[in-house]
C-alpha cells in the first residue's frame, strides 16, 4: 500500500513546477499548460484523500473541475487566439496594454 | 508491487513536468503535459477512481491537449520567446519563490499525520456509484455544469466573430483606399 503522503508529496511537486512555469516562461500558452498543471495536482490531492476517507465526494469535485477547466482552456485559448491577431505575439511581457 | 508502479508513475509525472518547463517549443511543451496527464490518469486506477481514469484520458489527454496543439500550430507561436528578456532578475526569483512553496507544502504535508484506513471497498468510487450521486446529492451543481459550458461556447463564438468583424471592416476600408487610388491613376 502506498503512504497518503506520498501522493500528497508529488502533488505538492507538481504544484510548485506549475508555479514555477507561470513565473519562469513567457510564452503564453505554456503558461496555460502550467496552470493546467497546477489543476491536475489539486486534482490528485483530492482524490488521494477521497481515496483515504472512502468518500465519493472528493472525486466529485474532480469532476467539477475538470469541466471547469474545459471551458477555462476554450476561452482562454479564444482570447490568446484574438490577441494574438491583433499584437502578432503570444509573450505576456509584449502583452501590456489593455487597448488592443 | 503497488509501490513500484507508483514510483514509475511519479518519476514519469515529475519528469513529464520538468520537460514541459524547459522545453522551448510549445509544440514539445504540449506533448509532455500529455504524458504527465496519462501518468496522473495512472495514479487514478491506483487510487481506485476507474470513473475520473476514463475522464481525465477523455477530457485532458484527448480534448485539452488537441485543442493547445490546434491553437499553436494555427498561431505558428511554438517560438515566440526569442524576444530578449525584460527583466533579469524574473528567472531567479521564480525559481527561488518556488522552491519556498515547495518546502512549505511538503513541511506541511509531512507534519500532519495523514491517517488512512485499510480500503475496506475497492469498489467505493465504482462509476455506477457516481452516477447515482451525481443525479441525486450534486444534480444541482450538474445542471449548473451545462449553462457553464453554453456559457463558454457562446462565449468563444462571440469572441471569434468579433475579430473576424475588425478584419472584414479593415479589408473594406483598404479595399475602398484602393478604388480610390485606381479611379485617380
Amino acid at each position: 500500500m502506498v503512504p497518503t503522503s506520498y501522493y500528497i508529496l508529488l502533488s505538492a511537486l507538481l504544484f510548485t513546477l506549475g508555479v514555477a512555469g507561470v513565473l519562469i516562461r513567457r510564452n503564453a500558452l505554456v503558461l496555460f499548460m502550467s496552470v493546467e498543471l497546477m489543476l491536475n495536482s489539486a486534482n490528485l490531492a483530492l482524490v488521494t484523500f477521497a481515496m483515504a476517507r472512502q468518500d465519493i465526494a472528493g472525486q466529485m469535485v474532480v469532476f467539477f473541475v475538470i469541466v471547469v477547466a474545459a471551458a477555462e482552456v476554450a476561452v482562454g485559448l479564444a482570447l490568446l487566439v484574438a490577441i494574438f491577431r491583433t499584437k502578432q505575439t503570444t509573450d505576456v511581457d509584449e502583452i501590456h496594454s489593455l487597448k488592443g | 508491487m503497488e509501490l513500484v508502479i507508483f514510483l514509475i508513475t511519479a518519476v514519469v509525472a515529475i519528469a513529464g513536468a520538468v520537460a514541459m518547463l524547459l522545453s522551448p517549443n510549445a509544440i514539445h511543451s504540449a506533448i509532455f503535459l500529455l504524458i504527465n496527464f496519462v501518468a496522473i490518469s495512472v495514479l487514478y486506477v491506483l487510487l481506485y477512481a476507474p470513473f475520473l481514469f476514463v475522464i481525465q484520458l477523455i477530457v485532458y489527454a484527448g480534448a485539452i491537449i488537441v485543442l493547445f496543439l490546434f491553437v499553436v500550430m494555427l498561431l505558428g507561436a511554438e517560438r515566440a520567446e526569442d524576444t530578449r528578456e525584460r527583466f533579469a532578475w524574473q528567472r531567479p526569483l521564480g525559481v527561488t519563490l518556488a522552491t519556498i512553496l515547495l518546502s512549505l507544502i511538503g513541511y506541511l504535508a509531512l507534519r500532519n499525520p495523514l491517517s488512512r484506513t485499510a480500503v475496506a471497498d475497492q469498489h467505493f468510487a465504482a462509476p455506477e456509484r457516481i452516477a447515482e450521486a451525481l443525479f441525486t446529492t450534486y444534480l444541482l451543481p450538474f445542471e449548473i455544469t451545462a449553462f457553464l459550458l453554453l456559457a463558454a461556447i457562446v462565449g468563444v463564438i462571440v469572441l471569434h466573430t468579433a475579430g473576424g468583424r475588425e478584419l472584414r471592416t479593415e479589408n473594406q476600408e483598404l479595399r475602398t483606399k484602393n478604388q480610390e487610388l485606381r479611379t485617380k491613376n
